[in-house]
């Protein structure tokens, strides 16, 4: 894990999802979208449609997660310039999520990237990861509890 | 697959390829392959990575990963004269 550094408060942050077979991801989501909206920065959060329908289930009122549009439509804003962020965060618990997050370092090279690795076997996950970014790694599948301590303690938010 | 999944398409390598594995597959299988990064246009859906991404060519058949967040990185081969001659001119030779 990567260790807390001060960081300036990001005026704008992406949540890029990964499928959501993994429960963690999307209680891990909504506590990630809240804190950060909490602290004043503007949240967006792409995924495929499964996760996105989970997470507009959860949140009704959208008082976590505002705005959500699909990955492919989010991916192609940024490649044209429409989209941009201050932070990235993806939630990674497959190859593909790994993907998404060297997608999203060569799209986004001046923002901040933070990639949380876990499922089953994050280590052999974090292991392919050979760009820059910080990783947060830890074995989350249906407990987000651990997972979420850590995520506190490197965006330095309260437990 | 969004429009992918629209066109005729051949599985080379089936669904939860890794990305490396796709891209060692392209470089040992293929005598002509190009590189590009993610976020380059083909068959109008942006490609997904770890860059370099390789991407094959075999006549007029593109071959070239495809990531799907549930499944991963499958190796798709399509046939397309025109989208061929685009990867051609427009990706690089060079990692």
């Amino acid at each position: 894990m990567t260790t807390p550094i001060r960081q300036p408060v990001p005026g704008k942050a992406l949540i890029v999802l990964g499928c959501p077979e993994v429960p963690s991801q999307q209680a891990l989501a909504l506590h990630v979208a809240w804190s950060l909206r909490t602290q004043g920065t503007s949240v967006h959060a792409a995924g495929n449609p499964a996760v996105l329908n989970l997470l507009k289930v959860s949140d009704p009122e959208k008082r976590y997660l505002p705005e959500m549009q699909v990955l492919e439509k989010c991916i192609e804003e940024i490649v044209e310039k429409k989209r941009d962020a201050d932070l990235c965060i993806v939630f990674a618990h497959n190859d593909a999520g790994i993907s998404y997050a060297a997608t999203m370092r060569h799209l986004l090279p001046a923002s901040r990237l933070v990639v949380i690795i876990f499922g089953k076997d994050p280590e052999a996950l974090a292991a392919l990861v050979d760009f820059p970014c910080e990783k947060i790694v830890e074995k989350a599948v249906h407990n987000p509890m651990q997972l979420k301590r850590k995520i506190n303690e490197v965006f330095g938010w309260a437990a | 697959m969004g429009c992918i999944e629209n066109l005729k398409y051949e599985m080379i390598l089936p669904l939860g390829a890794s990305f490396k594995e796709c891209r060692e597959y392209v470089e040992k299988n293929f005598s002509e392959f190009w590189y590009v990064d993610p976020g380059y246009k083909l068959f109008d859906e942006y490609i997904i990575g770890l860059p370099p991404i390789a991407l094959g060519i075999d006549g007029a058949k593109i071959i070239f990963p495809y990531t799907k967040p549930c499944h991963g990185t499958y190796l798709l081969g399509i046939e397309d004269e025109k989208e061929a001659d685009r990867v051609r001119k427009t990706a690089r030779k060079k990692k």
